[in-house]
């Protein structure tokens, strides 16, 4: 540091200025009868939160500007206990500042540094109660005890291997079959091929055994959407063109990217958006992803119909549906 | 004496003799605080705690964190007869039929958005004002820890009601699990007790939202007030302050009154929006199940930024050797977060690297006179921000006749060219700044006041500023940068020449300064 | 406490509405009589319906079909109409979309051009090229009968929410494109959207949702749109990020506003 250059003085603490209310009584006694009025608007509101809470029903509704129609006893009770904690903090705030004292005290830190000898003698007593234990000299004990110490923290996550099941190829899996008739979600319903216009989507569910359950991770996996084009439309190669029936195509609705339900479909462009990270699929083109984060087109169920006319899986899927994992192949 | 003070007196009598409480008392009591509105930023954040804490008691008394499949028969009609969770429909039962139930919820949610919020710009404070500096680092640390486990309880808590919004969130949550390299498809059915959603994931959370998290934010707040409290409080620099004492008010009976009643306008304010704003209505978003979704789905604001880098990432996928990795999840979802949250957490090292200064600092820096930190500051804030606004690009959108993909590629763009910009327009600001402190110590205030001099030129008068202004405009310090030479004295290449040269590099730029006015200068002016 | 509540839903209003609703009444009557008089027509002769669908060529050639091609044929910049039904035509020009007024995107709901009678002859003249969806009658759309709110809750929580948002405030499309509010729209174009899909909408047939759920959507979307404020303002029901607005502005605004003024020198 240069040291020579002459910098500017500190001036120091300013002196200290008198209030109001320091000189002038009258104008502590208003300051006392501000905050007296503070704690009452408290006790006030406290009152408002006890009415509200007995005598207004939950199923008043009052009309005011901004808020809208508003449910009253939620607002009156909220308002209450508002007011009452509010002005309990102004009223001591505006006390703390008009009429407690206000002058400015100055006290000394202390250096956080230890002096020499006490660390010193630290030292000195850690390297003792090192030296009187032997870890240094008894190697053996070392070792052995750092093991010992590695392989207990082990237990924890041991112990924790029940938390679930492990994945198998569950991941990989779906309940469609060869011939598992598309169903409507929410009804239940199986699906013919004219119940469908061109334009028209559909949200399906594989169909359920007599007596099955669905359970939600079930539709997390099953959900399909159906679409209908007109089969020109389509831009497919022969395989996958073989996978639609008369312009119904059929995709799995969990985004390819992180398991969102993709089924926001623009009847126009042909396009499947997904809200969650807006990854956008092109149908005619078997959802080949044409932008957003999604690294995969969305899987394509095959489908075909049944001797009495339904729409049904040819096939399961023929790769995983939902987001990616390790163990995924392509 | 009075009755009082009799009473007063044998209680202290009581406790002293069988803790000797008496001399740390006396100490402790007296213990000044400097006053200024940024430092409350921080008891925002920590009466906003207590809060959580209070409604969030208050919430568990009826929530059942159950994924036990019931059919709804609650008040509220639009879902009567509905299949849902017990944990949904319990919060519809806290919503509509317990009384004060829906407002305890609402200030228990907008607690946490403030909590998040205060912990946000407590932490911009003391960065900006470089309070993070020895002996401080330790608090810096606990503080980025504090905000780390702040997202994530707070992203389990707005999980527990199984709504269709929440649940898309643990949706996603779970295909970043399943995205990890080797072990992720196993962490996912440990974590969820299965394929995904299961019935294990809530009960779990809650455990760890109602237990695991708040013992840890107890135990780490704990420490991060006792520091402060040892540690004594950091002031702003000013006449008769400085790096030896502390300027301020007695703990007993100003700075008790004030920042107890600031709990209370806490707590009031919170109650307030509890009062007024709906927050999280579950009973529009409708039970969660897998097949549905809505529009504009997004998670709480201190998520946003992530869901936003997550949304702008390109479509990266590795499938090699039977497979997969999703650089798509990895990169915006866990790497980036990971340098930025671990860089932040360092920073306080890495800059006592940079300057080379190892003294303890308890006056402020004024941003403007730490160009280089400031700047770098302002460069993260504008990275988040532009992920932030990304992670509401389809509300954006629609809100002002926008395209998603404008926003998105905007942002994809923005990301890596705003922040850079952001920075050097930061750093030109505090110099120009710092010149405008040295003209304003040389030359005086502008009154706006002309004179007209009698040879017939008008010029303005300059008032010269009072000491206490001039004092604070000058008494920073400004360090050169480190000489670290890259030969040492008979000319051989040092080892760690090449780490030598960067810091070197990075202390120049750090020591970046306009000089500032001295007596000197002032003295040489008079003369003229 | 909780048995002796009557439901929510059954909202009742404070004296204080009164005036304001009167105003609205009288608003909505306006409304009703305009959608009533288009739904409620009674069967027309031979003679009248060929009249009818006269005035709706005449109306067509003059406004329509410089794009949509002098025999509704379509053209480079519109589609073709034949076949689209009288309901087609009756969602988009009775809501103001058709005409367009510009070339943009998408094609808003604007104030009509036409009157509900022209509306009417307009979709007599489409209807009479190929056969379509019809416009449903007043009896088809007592939703308040037919429909099941919850149930409507569930199917639009599947079929509609991801485009039109959870409350059906609407949402963002790509390309600038989006699904509008349904709000305030009336149940008849609610109910012609879904069987004609409209623009980017898809179609919703009939077999896959029915009639009555149909109903039971406008019907939770009207419950939607007529639920008051349980929880105070609602701050447009789209989720998070206002709420995260809010709490940056007047939460922060508030805390901070409180700091400064505690830790201001008293005079």
């Amino acid at each position: 540091m240069s040291n020579e250059i002459e910098t500017i003085k500190d001036p120091g603490l300013p002196a200290h200025v008198h209030r109001r209310t320091d000189t002038d009584p009258k104008a502590a006694q208003r300051a006392e009868r501000q905050v007296a009025i503070l704690f009452l608007l408290s006790a006030l509101g406290t009152v408002l939160l006890i009415g509200s809470y007995i005598f207004i029903p939950q199923d008043i509704f009052i009309f005011f500007p901004v808020l809208g129609n508003t449910n009253a006893h939620q607002l009156f009770l909220g308002l209450g206990m508002a007011f009452s904690l509010f002005f309990i903090g102004m009223g001591a705030i505006h006390w703390a500042k008009t009429l407690m004292p206000d002058e400015e005290v100055v006290i000394q830190r202390h250096e956080f540094r230890s002096p020499d000898e006490d660390r010193a003698d630290f030292v000195k007593a850690a390297k003792d109660g090192a030296a009187a234990a032997g870890l240094g000299r008894r190697s053996l004990i070392k070792r052995t005890l750092g093991l010992a110490l590695g392989l207990a923290g082990l237990s924890p996550i041991i112990l924790l291997r029940d938390l679930g099941p492990l994945p198998g190829d569950e991941l990989s899996k779906t309940s469609w079959k060869a011939g598992t008739r598309l169903v409507t979600d929410p009804g239940d319903r199986p699906i013919r091929a004219e119940d469908l216009e061109v334009g028209a989507v559909a949200q399906t569910l594989p169909e359920l055994a007599a007596g099955g359950h669905r359970t939600l991770a079930d539709i997390g996996k099953d959900a399909v959407l159906l679409i209908r084009l007109r089969p020109e439309e389509f831009n497919l190669d022969a395989e996958r063109l073989s996978w639609t029936h008369e312009g119904i195509i059929a995709f799995s609705k969990i985004c390819s990217h992180m398991g969102c339900a993709v089924a926001l479909y623009e009847q126009q462009t042909k396009h499947l958006l997904c809200p969650c990270h807006q990854s956008t699929f092109d149908v005619t083109r078997a959802a080949k992803v044409i932008f957003g984060p999604a690294a995969r087109p969305l899987p394509q169920l095959a489908i075909t119909v049944d001797s009495e006319g339904y729409l049904v899986a040819q096939n399961p899927f023929n790769e995983p549906v939902g987001p990616s994992f390790w163990e995924r192949s392509s | 004496m009075t009755a009082r003070e009799r009473i007063a007196g044998n209680v202290a009598n009581y406790v002293d003799e069988r803790t000797g409480a008496a001399k740390w008392m006396k100490k402790n009591l007296t213990k000044v605080f400097p006053d200024h509105w940024s430092f409350l930023l921080g008891e925002i954040a920590l009466y906003s705690f207590i809060i959580l804490l209070l409604s969030g008691t208050f919430l568990t008394f009826w929530f059942d964190p159950s994924q036990r499949e019931v059919i709804y028969e609650g008040n509220y009609e639009p879902l009567e007869g509905l299949k849902m969770s017990a944990a949904y429909a319990s919060t519809l039962h806290i919503s509509f039929e317990v009384r004060g139930g829906l407002l305890m919820r609402q200030i228990h949610h907008w607690a946490a958005l403030i909590f998040m919020a205060a912990i946000v710009v407590h932490l911009m404070r003391v960065y900006f004002t470089g309070a993070f500096r020895k002996p401080r680092e330790f608090n810096w640390i606990i503080g980025v820890g504090l905000l780390t486990l702040g997202i994530v309880e707070g992203f389990l808590g707005y999980s527990l009601p199984d709504d269709l919004l929440s649940g898309t969130g643990i949706r996603i949550a779970e295909a970043i699990i399943q995205a990890l390299p080797v072990v992720g498809s196993y962490l996912a059915f440990f974590a969820f007790g299965g394929a995904f959603p299961g019935e294990a994931f809530i009960p779990r959370i809650y455990t760890v939202h109602v237990l695991l998290l708040p013992g840890a934010f107890l135990a780490l707040i704990t420490v991060h007030l006792m520091l402060v409290w040892y540690q004594k409080h950091t002031q702003y620099p000013g006449p008769g302050r400085t790096e030896k004492n502390v300027v301020g008010y007695p703990l007993l009976p100003v700075y008790m009154a004030k920042a107890g009643g600031f709990f209370f306008i806490v707590f009031g304010v919170t109650a307030f929006l509890g009062a007024v704003a709906s927050i999280n209505p579950i009973w529009l978003y409708g039970p969660y199940t897998p097949g549905q979704i809505s529009a504009g789905s997004q998670p709480d604001w201190y998520m946003g930024w992530l869901d936003g880098l997550v949304r702008m990432s390109p479509p990266l996928e590795t499938h090699a050797f039977g497979h997969t990795i999703s650089w798509n999840i990895l990169i915006p979802g866990l790497i980036v977060p990971g340098i930025l949250f671990t860089g932040m957490a360092l920073y306080p090292f890495i800059e006592s690297w940079i300057t080379g200064d190892k003294r303890e600092h308890h006056l402020l820096d004024r941003p403007r006179n730490a160009p280089n930190r400031t700047a770098l500051g302002v460069m993260s804030l504008t990275f988040m921000l532009v992920a932030l606004i990304n992670g509401g690009n389809d509300i954006i959108a629609t809100t002002f006749h926008l395209t998603i993909n404008q926003i998105m590629w905007f942002s994809r763009i923005a990301i890596f060219v705003l922040p850079p910009i952001a920075f050097v327009i930061t750093k030109r600001l505090c110099l120009s700044l710092q010149r405008a402190d040295r003209e304003l110590v040389l030359h005086g205030r502008e009154t706006g006041r002309l004179v007209m001099m009698p040879h017939g030129e008008f010029v303005e008068v300059h008032e010269p500023i009072s000491a206490e202004k001039a004092w604070l405009l000058t008494q920073h310090e400004q360090n050169p940068a480190l000489a670290l030479e890259e030969h040492d004295s008979s000319g051989v290449r040092r080892p760690k020449a090449l780490k030598n040269k960067l810091r070197a590099r990075m202390s120049k730029a750090h020591a970046v300064a306009v000089p500032k006015a001295t007596a000197e200068d002032l003295k040489q002016i008079e003369h003229h | 406490m909780e048995n002796n509540l009557k439901r929510l839903s059954r909202f009742r209003r404070h004296r204080a509405v009164a005036p304001l609703l009167l105003v609205l009444a009288l608003l909505s009557i306006g409304t009703t009589f305009s959608v009533a008089g288009a739904a409620t027509s009674t069967p027309l002769s031979a003679a009248e319906k060929s009249a009818l669908i006269d005035e709706g060529k005449q109306l067509f050639l003059k406004g329509c079909s410089s794009c949509h091609g002098l025999n509704a044929e379509g053209g480079a910049v519109a589609p073709s109409l034949i076949g689209v039904g009288a309901a087609s035509v009756d969602f988009q020009v009775a809501t103001g979309r058709m005409p367009m007024a510009d070339m943009s995107v998408q094609a808003m709901r604007k104030k009509p051009v036409y009157n509900e009678k022209q509306v009417e002859a307009l979709a007599a003249y489409v209807a009479s090229l190929a056969p379509g969806p019809e416009v449903p009658g007043e009896s088809q759309l007592n939703y308040e009968r037919d429909g099941s709110a919850a149930e409507g809750g569930e199917l639009f929580r599947t079929n509609c929410a991801m485009c039109h948002n959870f409350a059906a405030q609407g949402g963002a499309l790509t390309q600038g494109k989006y699904a509008p509010t349904l709000m305030g729209v009336e149940p008849r174009h609610i109910y012609e959207a879904m069987i004609t899909g409209p623009q980017s909408m898809p179609v919703f047939s009939d077999k896959t949702i029915t009639p009555e759920e149909k109903l039971s959507i406008i019907k939770w979307i009207k419950a939607a749109e007529s639920e008051p404020q349980l929880g105070g303002a609602a701050l447009g029901r789209v989720g998070p990020v206002t709420e995260g607005l809010l709490v940056w502005t007047l939460g922060l605004g508030l805390l901070v506003g409180v700091a400064v003024w505690l830790a201001m020198k008293a005079r």
